[in-house]
């Protein structure tokens, strides 16, 4: 067990933009990597990062996203966005971070739970086979409150 | 901070890291282990080498490189060295601790 207060952290992903779902997947693996439990609770569009089909091509925003610094008009360009991406992808790679699935490997290897949110997989009409194999099941926000229990458990909404 | 590992003298970081690699052996790396409460087996020490081999290569530490290692998967990892396994393996290692977020 970890030295620190916190003894466990609860993730809710609720957005499938890059930069979201990496700051869920690097935040639950150094909380692992400190010792500290983790579990992550994929809801709406968070449901993309687990999403067989769709979770090896998140993009990040070009439009609407004022961190960019790029006009409006021109992140509207057809390929901005694939390009921004591609170039943020360049950079982690760099960092010897790891794309999304072999992230989620890293991640369930490492002892995260991976929780599906029921409310959005019935909203979005998605079944098992749609979602990544590691998900350790489908859970409501309340299953997923209960999942705090331990002293020391913190919950973040991303 | 100075302290007294397996008989002998060695200077460690505030973290409980040895400062100084040459004056690490297989038996300081035990007293370190005991500290974070493992018990070193033959296959604790595989991983300790290949550590330390990485180290020898100026290669940068994660938990990503452990898995592609070829001595180990992050799992066994993490049974292993129970509580922050890269911090603990490096620190039974005695090579400086990982800044890594992966």
């Amino acid at each position: 067990m970890s030295t620190t207060k916190v003894k466990k952290m609860l993730f809710i992903l609720s957005k499938a933009t890059i930069e979201n779902v990496y700051a869920a997947f690097v935040m639950a693996n150094g909380a692992r990597m400190e010792g500290i439990e983790s579990e992550i609770f994929f809801t709406f569009f968070g449901l993309e990062a687990i999403q067989k089909k769709k979770l090896n091509h998140l993009h990040v925003a070009t439009v609407g996203n004022p961190a960019m610094h790029i006009p409006t008009m021109l992140g509207g360009l057809p390929g901005m966005e694939a390009f921004a991406t591609k170039m943020m992808k360049k950079e982690m790679e760099k960092l010897d971070m790891p794309p999304v699935d072999e992230f989620i490997e890293i991640l369930s290897a490492s002892g995260v739970k991976l929780w599906a949110c029921k409310l959005a997989v019935d909203m979005f009409h998605l079944s098992e086979e749609d979602l990544i194999d590691d998900l350790d099941g489908v859970l409501t926000i309340g299953d997923f409150y209960n999942k705090a229990d331990i002293e020391g458990t913190q919950m973040l909404f991303i | 901070m100075e302290a007294v590992l397996a008989g002998i003298k060695v200077i460690l970081t505030e973290d409980g890291y040895l400062s100084d690699f040459s004056q690490w052996n297989k038996e300081v790396g035990t007293e370190l282990a005991k500290e974070e409460g493992i018990e070193m087996t033959d296959r604790h020490w595989e991983v300790i080498n290949w550590i330390q081999e990485q180290v020898k290569a100026g290669n940068p530490l994660s938990v990503r490189g452990i898995k592609k290692s070829g001595v180990i998967d992050i799992k066994e990892f993490y049974a292993l060295f129970p509580g922050g396994p890269l911090k603990i393996s490096t620190k039974v290692a005695g090579v400086p601790k990982p800044k890594s977020c992966i």
